[in-house]
């Protein structure tokens, strides 16, 4: 039924041959949120991994930070279409804070601030793919991107990436987090177009 | 982020429902207010639409719509009310 | 009427499109299957580019009753994707994409079917004002005995929208208050500033008389206003709002 609007294309959407399908190339940082913003402050801040048996590990702001900080370098693809491409980030890796955790889980819920989850298989998480991330473009995150910190997921679509992280529980099944349970695919792989269900 | 109003929920809910969704009346799960649909929270720059309790702020509803397909969540209201037309 | 109206996407026509403000264009549409509208309700409009890239947005509808032309006042944003197209670049005679009529939330009906005699406050804040538009419109050709008074808070003189018709309505008998946050026309009595509390209650019916309110504007001034009506002694459940988004 639709047509053509004459006069109307869109805002001004760069392609780029980076881009996975489906995907534009902004250079504004939209904000998109199931929710109020948490404003959380850093001495209040805390975060915890959660063993499939229930066993719990639990940093705080500098102790988290003080597993070592890197630099990280990458593009970001939002499930509503726009990509943001060699974006300058700081943060954990997960490496290091599962490192010395025994587990045989293979998924991980993670949770944050708020009450919003998500779930990714815990070898996504793993091999330098994922972080915990406090600066994005040369400053701290602040609230409405997800700050004091978020996890960092680029390979999948960003809402995979959980703004106001604050821990990751391991599990067996590959349970379904916020968006998963509303219609959104469980991976999430943007080189596929793993959107939907 | 700012939400808007439960009546922004109209356009998305028309395809679905025969009825005027927003002026139905739902009952929080999870504080058990019962109030209209329109009158909740809405949440709509988003990979989808929430809606959330104008009173304890939970999940009420999620709309998730492609061209072709809509996914909808009442799991958030134990049942809706709807008058009937005279 | 029209509460049994089913919603439905529809073709329409521009017939009219002229500024209305310095940021916002009145545009008038010819739908020949709009089944007619309640005074309150929305729209959306579909833009698709050439490449099958779609944006839609909601717009209260400035017009009410049967009839087949419909009436929006659309405010451009500075960083919006469709309103500056529809105050910029629509033309007479282009079609539009319409899904409509939307909303049975934010509507006000006559006593006629809704038996409601008690008092109606209508507070606007910009853009705000045009489903009150298309209520006092309604209002006046029902002949409706309901007390109607209108709250309308903008910049400057030029940001009032249907500034000669709610001027005329005025003169027939319709209380409008006007609030100027940044300039004031030149024999203003009040100094501009940001509408207050204690504004709010000299302009607005006492919660002691229950009247039934509407606020329709941005979120940060839908918020104060409500806020400061509840803290008035009105009853959360006698208002209802509608807001747009933004600070």
């Amino acid at each position: 039924m639709s047509f053509i609007t004459r006069g109307f294309s869109g805002r001004n959407r760069e392609r780029d041959p980076r881009l996975p399908p489906g995907q534009t190339k902004v250079e504004d940082w939209p904000v998109l949120s199931a929710g109020p913003t948490p404003k959380i402050d850093t001495a209040d801040w805390s975060f915890t991994v959660t063993t499939e048996t229930g066993a719990q590990t639990h940093w705080s702001w500098d102790e988290l930070r003080a597993l070592g900080i890197e630099d990280i370098t990458t593009d970001i693809h939002c499930v509503t279409h726009w990509s943001k491409l060699e974006m300058p980030w700081r943060g954990v890796p997960i490496d290091k804070i599962l490192a010395g955790i025994p587990t045989h889980a293979k998924y991980v819920m993670a949770h944050s601030y708020g009450g919003y989850t998500t779930n990714v298989p815990l070898d996504e998480l793993l091999n330098g793919q994922a972080w915990v991330a406090f600066e994005a473009e040369g400053v701290p995150l602040d609230p409405e991107h997800g700050g004091p910190a978020r996890l960092l997921v680029p390979h999948l679509y960003f809402w995979k990436s959980a703004k106001w992280v604050n821990g990751l529980t391991l599990m067996d099944k590959d349970d379904p987090g916020f968006w998963e349970q509303a219609g959104y695919n469980l991976h999430g792989d943007p080189w596929k177009e793993e959107r939907y269900w | 982020m700012t939400h808007i109003d439960g009546n922004a929920l109209a356009g998305q809910l028309s395809d679905l429902f025969a009825f005027d969704l927003t002026t139905a009346i739902g009952r929080c799960v999870n504080c058990g207010t019962a109030g209209m649909i329109g009158a909740a929270m809405v949440y709509v720059a988003s990979p989808g639409t929430v809606a959330r309790c104008p009173h304890c702020g939970a999940v009420l509803a999620t709309i998730v719509e492609t061209d072709d397909t809509i996914w909808l969540s009442l799991a958030g209201v134990t049942a809706i009310e709807v008058a009937k037309k005279a | 009427m029209t509460a049994a109206a089913r919603t439905a996407w529809y073709t329409g026509t521009v017939v009219e499109a002229r500024p209305e403000t310095s940021s916002a264009r009145r545009i008038v549409i010819d739908v020949p299957d709009w089944p007619g509208n309640d005074a309150g309700q929305h729209l959306d409009v579909r833009l698709t580019a050439p490449d099958g890239y779609q944006a839609q947005r909601s717009y209260s509808i400035a017009s009410a009753g049967a009839g087949t032309r419909i009436e929006l006042a659309v405010d451009e944003l500075p960083d919006g994707e469709v309103s500056p197209f529809l105050v910029e670049d629509v033309a007479v005679g282009d079609k539009l994409e319409l899904h409509g009529p939307l909303g049975g939330y934010f509507v006000w009906m006559p006593q006629s079917v809704t038996h409601d005699t008690r008092p109606v406050q209508l507070i606007a804040g910009g853009s705000g004002v045009v489903p009150f538009l298309a209520m006092v419109r309604a209002h006046a050709d029902a002949a409706d005995p309901t007390p109607f008074r209108l709250l309308y808070a903008v910049r400057q003189p030029d940001d009032v929208f249907y500034r000669q018709e709610l001027a005329k309505l005025a003169a027939d008998g319709l209380q409008i208050d006007y609030v100027y946050s940044r300039t004031a026309p030149h024999d203003w009595p009040v100094p501009a500033g940001r509408i207050t509390k204690e504004a709010l209650a000299g302009f607005a019916i006492p919660a002691s008389d229950k009247p039934r309110v509407y606020i329709c504007g941005s979120t940060g001034f839908v918020e104060l206003i409500a806020g400061w009506l509840i803290e008035l002694g009105h009853d959360a459940g006698d208002i209802r709002t509608e807001r747009f988004g933004g600070k």
